[in-house]
């Protein structure tokens, strides 16, 4: 029998999301996913100084400011011509390290890990679903809620690295245009270093391995949520002296890979709470004109799309487009977890990478991927260098940045006239995953992968909140 | 309240003892790797341990993530010995109108017990709909009704961050959405219920956890209603708690002396200079960051760059240009 069952709140995902389902014979037959909140920035942007906007668009995701920071920053510097010093960019690079780092150790632990295990019988752990599908046994469970538990100071020293450079997490003083406003002193250096040991023996002592084990467990969801398995990567992490990517800019569609190109980007507001005018390229498309009445709208998320197709973003399709080694950990634990043998990101296969078991993995390989470039850049700092431009009168001018929030990617355009931000468009990660249906009718990324999770009892879909939570959105 | 409690300082000694003992005990349990962790905790649980809804309206989530930065107590602590949080989107196990209708019995089970926090601001325009915070029995909650039901029976209500205390960011100059602070909100309701401000972009997790604190020290030594009215008489005109909103950042500042001699720095990068001509907000901004610091204590705004006046009810319209000397 048909069932369609609403799941609202999602939580332990940051923002407010619902979930529709529409399910029969145990399988989601189709899904739409409701983004339930709109503030609108780039309404509140327009009139205010230039270098405001990188205070204000942190206010956008509590989760990833520092990348908001740097997009905005990026526009900036794009636009009026400015050079950031070396050093800025490697403190720019360890800032957005540390709170990489920081937001996967929270999507998984603090977040998704309660799909697999039960924790103490007190809130937050109670109440929950009434199958929640658990597997692991007394043991295995004991050790996820003290890696549950030992993950909260790690997620809190990630922030703390942040702060050595950026003043303060969440919502970072350290970026700031023109290059990055800290000194650098030996000390900062050392404090920097000394929680980056501890927080990367974590990620291989215990979060990388976890994710492992955990996909024999739940061998099923390995296999499950392929979705329409295209994958997009803007690029992150800039070369300090070539400015070439760590993890590079590429689309994976239909089974080959493209270069990428930010004209192809489109925004369509046809099944989302905006005026039909509200849509168009985020290079000129005006700030969103909010109708809530519009006929068949169900989001205040947009729709993007790249070249007129969904993209997944996230740690999964940064890896698969970089094809990015995997860790020594996973190259010794794939053959006795996922029974093969695998030395880079891509011998995984499509399969298991577009799953909910490999989309959390992804991410726990990305953790350590980079928490092994910041060491090398943390070896280049050296006390006194200087991290600081000097900006030129900000009169006229327009600009656009790209770079990869944690969860995925992020595109920011400025318009400066007369001094004053005059356009500002924000192309946030959640508009690519998280997105409603596009203007040709096609499902956003999540939704597409929601259809055909088993859905083994109606009254506990709990495999839904797994693949949503397994974005990251 | 006495003197120790409502100080300036960092968290008063005895419930800084009080959480230090709950640390060790919570480490003993988890060190041991035991599954009988369950029963450890029951064990150590406080008496005092009221129930919590954690409501998310329009804001980022970063007071949320703020709240896990907190160290003494740590997180842990906080959330298994300090408060119950029955409802938090972020944090709790449930998910839907599980989660949802466990909050509304909850609610009605503990009229004037439980506590409400609210992150982010609310709006009313269009029925609520600019921000949605679940469904049940097929009808959807906008936080703004669902504020409106429970609220009333809660026995405080903390707005958490400048979004939930006076607007903020969501409430800045351009937005379309009629956004607004708990307070505000009120107001035009017509609730009656305390609520106690705790500011900031996003507040220090000291603040937070701070409050709740002194909150339930009170409550424990004078029962629910009179602890909440002890606490109320512990706020500014602004409803902040002088534990922690009593000083301008400007006063506790450790450059302040090279703002009276005169010595401005000439960018963000010069750290011999005192950052005031370049647009610092310190001495309109009331919060004890100086003091306190930030994540572990390692840096601070200033330190690093300037304040931006995060903690004030016209941030950040009031406040900006950031970059700019705008005060006098």
């Amino acid at each position: 029998m048909a069932v369609t069952l609403a799941i609202d709140p999602v939580t332990r995902i940051e923002g407010h999301l619902k979930a529709k389902l529409d399910v029969s014979d145990g399988v989601v037959q189709d899904a739409w996913l409701t983004g339930g909140m709109f503030r609108g920035f780039e309404n509140i942007l327009i009139g205010r100084d230039p270098r405001d906007a990188v205070q204000i668009v942190q206010r956008i995701c509590g989760v990833c400011p520092v990348s908001h920071a740097l997009a905005s920053c990026l526009a900036l510097e794009d636009a009026f011509h400015v050079d950031v010093p070396k050093t800025g960019v490697i403190l720019r690079n360890l800032m957005q390290g540390a709170n990489f780092l920081q937001s996967h150790i929270l999507s998984f632990y603090q977040l998704s890990s309660q799909d697999f295990f039960q924790g103490p019988q007190t809130p937050p752990f109670v109440p929950r679903q009434s199958a929640p599908d658990l597997r692991l046994g007394e043991a295995a469970t004991a050790m996820m809620l003290d890696q549950y538990l030992e993950s909260l100071n790690i997620r809190a020293l990630c922030h703390e690295m942040a702060a050595i450079f950026g003043g303060r997490m969440p919502h970072v003083h350290g970026i700031v245009p023109g290059g990055a406003s800290s000194a650098v002193t030996a000390a900062h250096i050392q404090d920097f270093r000394t929680r980056l040991k501890k927080v990367r023996a974590f990620i291989e002592e215990r979060y990388v391995p976890l994710l492992y084990l955990l996909s024999e467990t739940y061998a099923d969801l390995a296999r499950v949520g392929k979705g329409w398995a295209n994958a997009m990567c803007v690029g992150v992490f800039p070369h300090p002296d070539t400015g070439e990517a760590v993890l590079r800019a590429g689309v994976w569609a239909n089974g080959r890979e493209y270069p990428f190109e930010p004209d192809n980007v489109m925004e369509n507001v046809r099944y989302s709470w905006f005026t039909e005018a509200s849509g168009g390229s985020p290079f000129n498309a005006p700030p969103p004109a909010v109708d809530v009445d519009k006929p068949g709208a169900y989001s205040f998320s947009k729709a993007a799309r790249y070249n007129g197709m969904p993209m997944e973003v996230g740690p999964h399709a940064r890896l698969w487009i970089g094809d990015a080694e995997l860790s020594p950990m996973g190259r010794e634990l794939a053959p006795k977890y996922l029974g093969m043998r695998a030395s880079r990101f891509r011998e995984l296969g499509e399969t298991f990478v577009f799953s909910v078991m490999g989309r959390h993995l992804a991410r726990a390989e990305e953790t350590w991927l980079v928490a092994n470039a910041m060491e090398g850049w943390l070896d280049e700092l050296a006390p006194g260098q200087s991290a600081l431009a000097p900006l030129p009168e900000l009169v006229d001018g327009a600009g656009y940045s790209l770079t990869e929030a944690p969860r995925r990617s992020l595109m920011h355009c400025m318009k400066v006239k007369d001094g004053r931000l005059a356009f500002y468009q924000v192309l946030p990660a959640t508009l690519w995953n998280a997105s409603p249906r596009d203007d040709a009718g096609l499902r956003g990324p999540m939704e597409e992968a929601l259809v055909g999770m088993p859905v083994p009892d109606e009254k506990s879909p709990v495999n839904a909140g797994r693949l949503i939570r397994a974005f990251d959105p | 309240m006495d003197e120790a409690e409502t100080g300036n300082g960092p968290l008063s000694r005895r419930i800084f003892l009080r959480s230090s003992l709950m640390t060790a005990a919570l480490l003993g349990v988890t060190r041991t790797m035991r599954p009988c962790v369950a029963e450890a905790l029951a064990d150590t649980l406080h008496a005092m341990r009221p129930p919590v809804f954690w409501l998310q309206g329009m804001g980022c989530t970063g007071c949320s993530v703020s709240l896990l930065n907190s160290l003494h107590p740590d997180i842990a602590n906080v959330l298994l010995h300090v408060i119950r949080m029955d409802f938090h989107p972020t944090l709790m196990a449930d998910e839907g109108e599980g989660a949802m209708e466990f909050m509304l019995r909850m609610a009605k089970e503990q009229d004037k017990g439980f506590l409400l926090v609210v992150e982010g601001a609310v709006s009313e325009e269009k029925e609520g709909r600019y921000c949605v915070i679940g469904e049940a029995g097929h009808e959807e909650f906008p936080l703004s009704s669902t504020l409106a039901r429970l609220a009333p029976h809660a026995a405080a209500v903390l707005a958490v961050g400048t979004c939930a205390a006076y607007g903020g960011v969501s409430a800045a100059e351009g937005s379309v959405t009629g956004a607004m602070g708990v307070q505000d909100f009120f107001q035009k309701k017509g609730i009656e219920t305390p609520v106690v401000n705790i500011p900031g972009c996003p507040p220090h997790p000291d603040w937070m956890v701070g409050t709740l604190l002194l909150l339930l020290d009170a409550v424990e030594r004078l029962g629910m209603a009179e602890g909440v009215a002890a606490l109320a008489k512990s706020l500014d005109s602004r409803g902040r708690p002088l534990a922690f909103y009593g000083n301008t950042t400007h006063e506790k500042c450790p450059y302040l002396y090279l703002f009276d001699e005169g010595r401005m720095a000439a960018t963000l990068a010069d750290k011999a200079g005192c950052r005031y001509g370049l647009g610092c907000k310190g001495p309109g901004a009331w919060c004890d960051s100086p003091l306190r610091r930030w994540n572990g204590r390692v840096n601070w705004c200033v330190e690093n760059a300037l304040c931006i006046g995060c903690v004030q009810p016209d941030f950040p319209d009031g406040q900006s240009p950031f970059y700019e000397k705008n005060l006098w």
